[in-house]
């Protein structure tokens, strides 16, 4: 097969927006390191690294509109570049809600540290797994794993009902833990939202990979 | 109905088959464009739908090809009725050495349409405007149509095309020659163009049938190798050699 002068710029698209995904994937698992480990230089280093995310994505952004206006891409190349422009600002904004916990984290560490809770780090830690997993699927552009990292996303939604419940009994009952307790529901809030942004990208590789469009669909 | 039904054409110059049992239907009043290498025979099956292919020696062709039902293959098929049916552009204009008026004029008169002078004159202001051309030419119809820029040209000839009331144009490489305004004026007119005639297109550009056409056909080495819509042709292709072929793979 003949090597095209677009393959070259739709390779480096690809190594892009890994390079974002990997950074929003350690923006996440360091904002909780930083959580769980009331570590708020950690927390402090996730927002600056902020910048830098953003940086990649304008870069990832001005890539991907010199690919169509120059190489105007067709079939399978039209639907990478497209594929990457909606996942790029998907990638971006599960980075900011990862600064947002970074932000919370700040706020909690200047409070008396509250009980752990398990399911938080559950959350956590499948919607990394989650991210990274969906990040491979479509580098490899797989259709069928990214269909079973969609279903995942019911974990995190089921413990973030039992995180949310368990932080509002604790206002209730020892209404001094409102401020920790308050930023640790934000916290949950931004893992869940986390879960469906991952949900987002593997449904861009399923368009990328069998051009059909499964957003908004009940089936998935 | 289709406009035009294809089906298991065979076409052979001497013992050399160039096409392969081509079958496909082309709906009326769509742009349908023909796609693919050089040598894959999409002009050579694009000259089978008016019987252009009469004119070169030692051809021969098997299978049938309906228009408006008729199969115009057929050996009391009136050959001139059908081009007049079926007219056809080439992808360098070829006007005639004869002033713009004239060019337009010529097929009206020789298949004796009009009535008179004054109708004559009607239906050659009608072609030009419908070939977008009349403003730019309407003040020097009795000058030499070779006057006229290569974009001009082209659309002289497409008005020329128009003027015998044909259903359906025919268009090989009707642009190819043109620099990007004049070829952006003859995708409008094909646009245009298509509510009142069935329009087909060879091109080699691919954009250019992406914009233009409602479907598209991809031809290699003489066989048809997929068929569907334009949009579905260009986002995700059935086959992979046409996907290899419209991302510039091969060919």
């Amino acid at each position: 097969m003949e090597h095209r002068i677009i393959d070259q710029q739709l390779d480096s698209l690809r190594d892009k927006v890994l390079l974002l995904g990997g950074k929003a994937e350690t923006a996440v698992l360091r904002a909780m390191q930083a959580l769980i480990t009331r570590d708020s230089k950690l927390a402090e280093q996730v927002l600056e690294e902020d910048k830098i995310i953003n940086q990649i994505e304008l870069e990832i952004d001005r890539m991907s509109v010199e690919i169509i206006a120059l190489y105007q891409p067709a079939a399978h190349d039209l639907r990478l570049v497209i594929a990457v422009a909606k996942i790029t600002p998907v990638l971006e904004r599960l980075a900011d809600h990862a600064g947002n916990i970074a932000e919370a984290v700040l706020v909690i560490n200047t409070e008396p540290e509250l009980r752990q809770f398990p399911e938080m780090t559950t959350m956590s830690d499948m919607a990394a797994e989650m991210l990274r997993n969906a990040l491979d699927a479509f580098i490899a552009e797989d259709a069928e794993a990214s269909r079973k990292i969609i279903k995942q996303d019911r974990i995190i939604d089921s413990n973030y009902k039992k995180v949310f419940s368990d932080l509002i009994g604790m206002i209730i009952n020892d209404p001094a833990t409102t401020t920790s307790a308050a930023q640790l529901l934000f916290v949950a809030k931004h893992l869940e939202r986390i879960g469906d942004y991952v949900k987002d990208l593997c449904e861009l590789t399923v368009y990328l990979a069998e051009a059909s469009i499964i957003k908004h669909s009940p089936r998935g | 109905m289709s406009k035009i039904s294809v089906s298991n054409l065979d076409f052979y110059y001497g013992k050399a088959q160039a096409l392969h049992g081509i079958s496909l239907e082309l709906p009326a009043n769509q742009v349908i464009a023909f796609i693919g290498p050089s040598g894959c025979g999409k002009s050579t099956f694009l000259r089978t739908l008016n019987r252009m292919n009469d004119t070169i020696p030692n051809t021969r062709v098997e299978g049938e090809v309906l228009i408006d039902g008729k199969d115009i293959n057929e050996a009391n098929t009136d050959v001139v009725a059908l081009r007049r049916k079926v007219g056809m552009v080439f992808q360098k204009s070829n006007p005639f050495p004869k002033s713009i008026f004239d060019n337009v004029a010529y097929g009206i008169q020789i298949n004796g349409i009009h009535k008179d002078k004054a109708d004559l004159t009607a239906r050659v202001e009608k072609a030009l405007t419908d070939a977008a051309l009349w403003n730019e030419v309407k003040d020097r119809l009795n000058t030499s149509a070779f006057g006229l820029s290569g974009g001009q040209q082209q659309r002289l000839c497409i008005a020329r095309a128009l003027a015998v009331q044909p259903e359906v144009i025919l268009m090989d490489e009707p642009a190819s020659a043109l620099d990007p305004m004049a070829t952006q004026k003859i995708e409008e007119l094909v646009v245009e163009l298509k509510r009142q005639y069935t329009i087909i297109i060879v091109t080699h550009n691919m954009q250019q049938a992406a914009r233009v056409s409602d479907k598209t056909a991809f031809f290699m080495l003489g066989k048809l190798v997929e068929y569907n819509p334009t949009d579905k042709m260009f986002t995700n292709p059935n086959e992979k050699l046409t996907e290899d072929y419209i991302t510039g793979r091969f060919g």
